[in-house]
């Protein structure tokens, strides 16, 4: 569509398509610009902090280990920042994974089944719970966090109750001798060896999901609407995005983050308690929130939180190797929580101001 | 004469047992912008809100070039040619100025799990079509909460027009503006009627109406008291009008010392 408004003069040499302002911007301020940078000098020192603390910190193995411990949240820290970037909380998503593990080992146990198709049912069951939260949430226009702990008290029940009335006790049965649990066992939960290092496979079910996040985020349609609908909800539908879809399609990605969870956590042990996941969705926003998602939405980065699961991955695990008592490790996310938001805000600050 | 590009007749709309609007006429013309004042409370919005397709009509009629029609929802209203800008909910502050411009029609490239945004095109395309509207901006890359007000007005303008739409409806455009800033987006709503759109400028100020306006509907406690065309009106009058005539000589009295 042409328009012809009569453009007033501009300055001459501004026509050029590089202009030559744009040099002021230096890397360095471009990196400012990034909304996960108040997280990489966050995890710097923590890694700095433990690697002189704690000996055992710096060997291989260790690093396997703390990989491992970042990627069981990471996993769900990436749909989780997302939908915070789109303006909502989740905070049904830590019983979810239980919810999802139960699921899938007690369809397939209870009708003799592979175990496959309880596999199938369990993704259904999520996406279908990611569906509930986000249609409950654009129909009553309640706040994402009232709904998401009725949600979360709603599925905190059922795991308990129904685990209970199915197998009679708190856990499922094993399923380690049924068909296909070898199979699914090596897509959820077995090892790889990449350069000398040994890494659980849901670091590259983790590094995957970021890719593949990012990649929504800043190269899709979807991406752009996510921003927008967290940013400001009547802007963006008033120029045609589809609000409500873009939500909806949000909680789906929690719900598809919990399924890979759930089944990793069912195929790691072949059985689940009822009870766990309960107080995990809050470790879920604070590595996002670690990694620069704003809480009110409209900004931050998938990669940001996954240095904000690195963050937590390094300090669980490194204060194990450092032989302290871990019962201090909630001090230290808590504190590393207030420090990470702080860094963020003033960052910001200072990025806007030197644009 | 051909067929007004929109035309409200009679149009009125409730609330419950509010009255919001009633038996308000309109008519838009390609290159030519008509003015809605009204003072605060006057039904300026829900006006807005019916042309823009966020509202439903409860009575009268709404013809778009000169078939009667009701809008279902905005996009609705964009795909038949109405883009309109609002005063504060124009644009996302945090977002880049190119994601903002091509927000909600965003130009893809590629197929399948590959589509993706055209991120070259968005971005020289904002560049290009600011710079035809005269701003001239040193990042297109910049979130656009850093451009000043007026400018922001103007970006969500540059973007209706170049989408394609034959109607611009601008709520307030003017209001939280300085004086300056205030006559770069007026000029600019001058440049999208020339360049053949219909406009709805919507305002409070009967200065800036008459410096642009071709027609002037007055709207008053969700009525419409007046309905002049240019050559009908002068400043003064309008202001007056505006004002609330008897109310202002009134006014005036009580000031007076």
């Amino acid at each position: 569509m042409t328009a012809t408004a009569p453009a007033q003069a501009p300055a001459p040499g501004d026509k050029a398509p590089a202009d030559e302002r744009l040099l002021k911007t230096s890397l360095l301020r471009r990196l400012l610009g990034r909304p996960e940078l108040g997280s990489v000098v966050g995890a710097v020192a923590v890694f700095l902090f433990f690697a002189i603390v704690a000996d055992s910190f710096l060997r291989a193995s260790s690093f396997g280990t703390v990989l491992y411990a970042a990627s069981v949240i990471g996993i769900m820290a990436v749909p989780v920042a997302l939908l915070m970037i789109g303006g909502e909380f989740d905070l049904s998503a830590g019983v979810l994974v239980t919810s999802s593990a139960l699921v899938s080992s007690m369809f397939s146990y209870q009708l003799t089944a592979n175990i496959w198709v309880g596999v199938l049912v369990s993704l259904l069951v999520t996406l279908a719970i990611g569906v509930f939260n986000g249609v409950m949430l654009t129909r009553t226009k309640l706040p994402s966090f009232i709904i998401t702990l009725g949600t979360f008290l709603m599925l905190t029940g059922l795991n308990l109750g129904l685990t209970k009335m199915i197998s009679g006790t708190v856990s499922t049965k094993s399923i380690a001798d049924m068909e296909g649990f070898e199979s699914a066992k090596a897509l959820f939960a077995s090892q790889v060896t990449i350069g000398g290092v040994n890494l659980k496979i849901t670091v590259l079910w983790w590094l995957a999901l970021v890719a593949v996040a990012t990649w929504i985020l800043l190269r899709t349609r979807a991406g752009n609407w996510i921003f927008a609908v967290g940013g400001e909800t009547e802007a963006a539908r008033a120029v045609g995005v589809p609000v409500n879809k873009t939500r909806i399609g949000l909680y789906m990605g929690v719900g598809l983050g919990a399924w890979i969870s759930g089944q990793h956590l069912l195929f790691s042990f072949d059985v689940v308690q009822s009870g766990e996941g309960v107080g995990n969705e809050l470790i879920y926003i604070i590595a996002a929130v670690i990694g620069g998602c704003l809480i009110t939405g409209g900004y931050g980065s998938a990669i940001g939180s996954a240095v904000g699961a690195f963050i937590f991955g390094m300090t669980s695990k490194g204060i194990v190797y450092a032989e302290w008592d871990p019962d201090w490790f909630k001090f230290f996310l808590g504190a590393m929580l207030l420090l990470a938001t702080l860094l963020n805000a003033w960052v910001r600050k200072r990025a806007e101001a030197t644009r | 004469m051909t067929a007004p590009l929109v035309e409200l007749r009679d149009v009125s709309k409730f609330y419950g047992n509010i009255k919001a609007l009633e038996g308000v006429s309109l008519e838009v013309h390609a290159g030519q912008i008509s003015c809605v004042l009204g003072d605060n409370g006057a039904g300026k919005s829900t006006l807005i809100k019916i042309i823009a397709g966020l509202h439903q009509h409860d009575a009268g009629t709404f013809s778009i070039e000169g078939g009667e029609t009701r809008l279902a929802n905005p996009r609705d209203a964009l795909d038949r040619g109405i883009a309109t800008v609002y005063q504060d909910l124009a644009v996302v502050p945090l977002m880049p100025v190119w994601r903002n411009f091509f927000l909600g029609s965003e130009p893809t490239k590629g197929a399948g799990p590959f589509k993706r945004l055209d991120v070259d095109l968005m971005r020289r395309t904002t560049r290009s079509e600011l710079l035809r509207m005269g701003i001239d901006l040193r990042d297109v890359d910049q979130p656009i909460g850093t451009l000043s007000g007026g400018e922001r007005q103007c970006v969500a303008i540059a973007r209706a027009v170049y989408f394609g739409a034959k109607v611009l409806v601008l709520d307030e455009p003017t209001a939280a503006l300085g004086v300056k800033q205030s006559g770069v987006v007026l000029k600019y709503v001058a440049a999208a009627r020339d360049a053949g759109l219909g406009v709805v400028l919507i305002t409070h100020n009967p200065h800036h109406a008459y410096l642009v306006g071709d027609r002037f509907v007055l709207l008053k406690r969700g009525a419409m008291s007046g309905s002049h065309a240019r050559d009908e009106i002068t400043l003064d009058e309008l202001t007056r009008e505006m004002a609330g005539g008897s109310e202002l000589d009134q006014l005036t009295h009580e000031l007076e010392r």
